[in-house]
């Protein structure tokens, strides 16, 4: 299958993450959305890895190539854990204090 | 030589010492330490002058060298001093007047408090010290130092008295003057540097430099020269301050604004007169100013009313004299008339300064009046200043001033007869002071009558050597017509070369000799006549009340130089600097304080706005550094594939 769907559909993932944390108010809903961007950018990577793995293979080349991307969604995926179990802390924290979690509300640094 | 090192070095250093002690120690000395200590310095300083005259007599010129002044890869200036006939001669009348003028100012000055008596003489020192460096110099810068050195005690001096504000704006007046005509010797200088490489007199002023100037350098050299002598030496159209430095003390009119000082222009000119023979241009340039000078100074003092403002035009006029002699080439003739100039001009300062003195500080003569008996020595010593300065033969002035009349009339008639009027003029106005002043009956209030008294013999000691000098001091150069050797133009053949032959018959010599001294002897009679009896009133005539006012030039230059400056710094002021300068400096504050103000609202907190900015950020960093947008082209790229 072409590149370019890949592309595309990452691309729809990406805005729709942005989208989501630009315009949503619940928490866990902006929560989720950054999740989405993340795995666009994760599914892009893959994607991408296997292109040049296969422009590789079919020159020859060496059976290494574009393994280095595949390394990098591991690692963004171990972040992505790491960084939710502390978002969702911090979302409860929130909770306990002002029995909500829209944040719009978080405007107290203002001024 | 390395005798005459310390003994040059001690000419300019007594008087240097004198202007040390009585500055730094104005609050610690007594009047009569600081006198003593002022006026015996200068005297130790014309002894050395005395010396070093008798050097230069029996062994020829000396140049001493001291360090360098200024030493690069291209210029040389050396801290020389040289002492040659000329120097020496004006070495022996600056130190020589001077002394007498300190011992007069001792008891001139003496009602003022000892810090203001020890400024006052250290000022008069540090005078004859920068005087003494001017004529010692043995290169252009040296002099330029000098030169500015008594332009600063004359303008401290002029403004001695500091509390009038109008003396302050005397003395302004003439810095700021003398400073228009030390920027053309400031030029010239730079002008010599540029095209010779050096400012020693020893490499200026030699036929080798001279072929390599072209006729054009030498005039623009010349004449800027002579545009520094213009400012110092007051001539058209830059003498409206000496009438007005008559705002500091008399014994300082004398010194500085009659006898030295204002001489430094014909010292210059003198002394660069290679350069200027060369110059037919600049020459008559010089003369025409010299003789323009002369009549229109000659012509204000005939109105003036103050005994000081008339001798003060009386110098202008006489200064205009001396140039014109320098115009038509007769150097020796312009330094001779300086010489006696010094004596007779210092003697009639001295003798108005006695005056007033005695009148308590009147300067007006309208109010003074048959003085001639309650001042016996002011009024003899006057007298013969005015005889002298009016060319009676045998005064001194008669054969200075002859001698630049003969060489003018060689040079064109027309000169000589503006001359012979002018110096009718001379005579005339000196007679009209001197009858008002001294003729006639006493015109003051009765207290100043009871109090008149001849001035002490600290005063009228000067008086008397000066006028015995006025006397006699033509007899240094009596002319070969009169069977005289002409002991002065054979002292300064070095300088300006052998006296230029005039090739003049010695019948005509004699007759223009008896034209002019019968013109001025009608001249002194009839204002002793018109004189002796009434003072003059305001002046109804036209003409009368022109030159009463001076010809209006101070008006003249008010209105089109002072005023249109004026009108350029107010509006630099007011327009270029209230407006575009504070208000690009005011205005990019403004700018920042309101951007910021308005900026501020964008931080209100929501973390979504937040955001919002950075995706735009992110799209416009986007835009601006992949602009040229590789993901599109590798899409391009993979397409082809």
């Amino acid at each position: 299958m072409s590149i370019q769907y890949y592309i595309f559909f990452c691309l729809a993932l990406f805005s729709i993450g942005v989208v989501g944390v630009l315009n949503r108010r619940n928490a866990i809903i902006v929560f989720m959305c950054i999740e989405l961007m993340l795995n666009a950018v994760n599914l892009l990577l893959v994607a991408f890895s296997k292109m040049f793995y296969g422009i590789a293979a079919q020159n020859g080349g060496a059976t290494t190539a574009g393994i280095d991307a595949q390394i990098f969604v591991f690692f963004i995926m171990v972040v992505a854990a790491a960084e939710v179990s502390i978002g969702l802390a911090i979302i409860v924290m929130m909770y306990r204090n002002t029995h909500s979690i829209d944040v719009n509300f978080l405007n107290r640094l203002k001024n | 030589m390395g005798i005459m090192k310390i003994l040059i070095g001690f000419i300019i250093l007594w008087p240097l010492a004198g202007f040390l002690f009585n500055g730094l120690g104005r609050n610690y000395w007594t009047k009569k330490v600081i006198a003593y200590k002022a006026t015996g310095y200068i005297v130790c300083s014309f002894i050395a002058s005395v010396f070093a005259f008798m050097y230069v007599q029996n062994h020829g010129p000396v140049t001493v060298h001291y360090f360098d002044f200024i030493h690069t890869a291209t210029v040389n200036i050396p801290f020389d001093f040289k002492v040659d006939n000329l120097t020496s001669l004006f070495l022996l009348v600056i130190t020589g007047v001077g002394s007498l003028i300190h011992l007069y100012s001792t008891a001139y000055m003496k009602e003022e408090a000892a810090p203001h008596y020890a400024r006052y003489f250290a000022y008069l020192n540090l005078f004859i010290f920068s005087m003494l460096v001017l004529v010692l110099g043995d290169n252009y810068v040296v002099m330029f130092i000098g030169w500015e050195g008594v332009g600063l005690c004359s303008y401290l001096l002029i403004g001695y008295w500091f509390t009038n504000g109008s003396y302050n704006y005397a003395a302004k007046k003439a810095f700021i003057m003398n400073r228009i005509g030390d920027l053309g010797f400031l030029l010239a200088i730079f002008l010599l540097i540029a095209k010779l490489g050096s400012v020693n007199y020893s490499e200026v002023l030699t036929a080798q430099s001279l072929a390599k100037l072209s006729t054009t350098d030498i005039t623009a050299i010349t004449l800027l020269l002579f545009v520094g002598a213009m400012g110092k030496s007051a001539q058209i159209p830059l003498f409206t301050w000496l009438p007005d430095a008559m705002a500091g003390p008399t014994p300082v009119s004398a010194l500085i604004h009659a006898a030295t000082m204002v001489t430094a222009g014909i010292y210059m000119i003198t002394r660069s007169n290679i350069l200027f023979s060369h110059s037919e241009i600049t020459q008559n340039v010089i003369a025409i100013i010299g003789i323009s000078t002369a009549l229109l100074a000659a012509t204000i003092a005939i109105k003036q009313n103050d005994i000081k403002k008339v001798l003060a035009y009386s110098t202008v006029s006489q200064l205009g004299y001396m140039f014109l002699g320098l115009g038509v080439g007769a150097y020796s003739g312009a330094v001779f008339h300086v010489i006696t100039h010094a004596f007779f001009k210092a003697l009639l300062f001295l003798g108005a300064g006695s005056v007033i003195y005695a009148m308590h500080h009147e300067q007006d003569i309208r109010k003074m009046g048959g003085l001639k008996a309650k001042l016996p020595i002011t009024h003899i010593t006057f007298l013969i200043g005015c005889i002298a300065i009016a060319g009676v033969p045998p005064f001194s002035g008669f054969f200075s001033k002859d001698e630049i009349l003969a060489a003018a009339f060689a040079k064109s008639p027309v000169y000589w007869v503006l001359g012979v009027i002018g110096a009718a003029m001379t005579a005339f106005y000196m007679f009209r002071l001197y009858a008002t002043t001294f003729l006639g009956k006493f015109r003051g209030t009765a207290d100043q009558e009871n109090h008149l008294h001849e001035s002490p013999i600290a005063m009228t000691f000067p008086l008397i050597l000066l006028a015995i000098a006025s006397a006699i001091a033509g007899a240094i150069g009596i002319p070969a017509l009169m069977g005289g050797q002409h002991w002065l133009s054979h002292q300064l053949i070095p300088i300006v070369g052998e006296p230029v032959e005039l090739g003049l018959s010695h019948s005509l010599e004699w007759t223009l000799m008896a034209v002019s001294v019968a013109i001025a002897m009608i001249a002194l009679s009839i204002a002793i006549v018109i004189y002796k009896k009434k003072t003059d009133e305001e002046p109804i005539t036209f003409i009368g009340k022109f030159f009463y006012h001076k010809w209006h030039i101070d008006e003249l230059y008010n209105e089109a130089i002072v005023n249109p400056l004026n009108r350029l710094a107010g509006f630099l002021k007011e327009v270029v600097e209230k407006q575009i300068i504070d208000g690009a400096v005011n205005g990019t504050g403004k700018l920042v304080q309101y951007s910021s103000r308005k900026l501020r609202l964008i931080q209100n907190g929501q973390v979504g706005y937040y955001i919002l900015f950075m995706v735009i950020g992110i799209i416009l960093l986007f835009l601006l550094w992949f602009n040229d947008a590789p993901i599109l082209r590798l899409l391009y790229k993979l397409n082809q594939n």
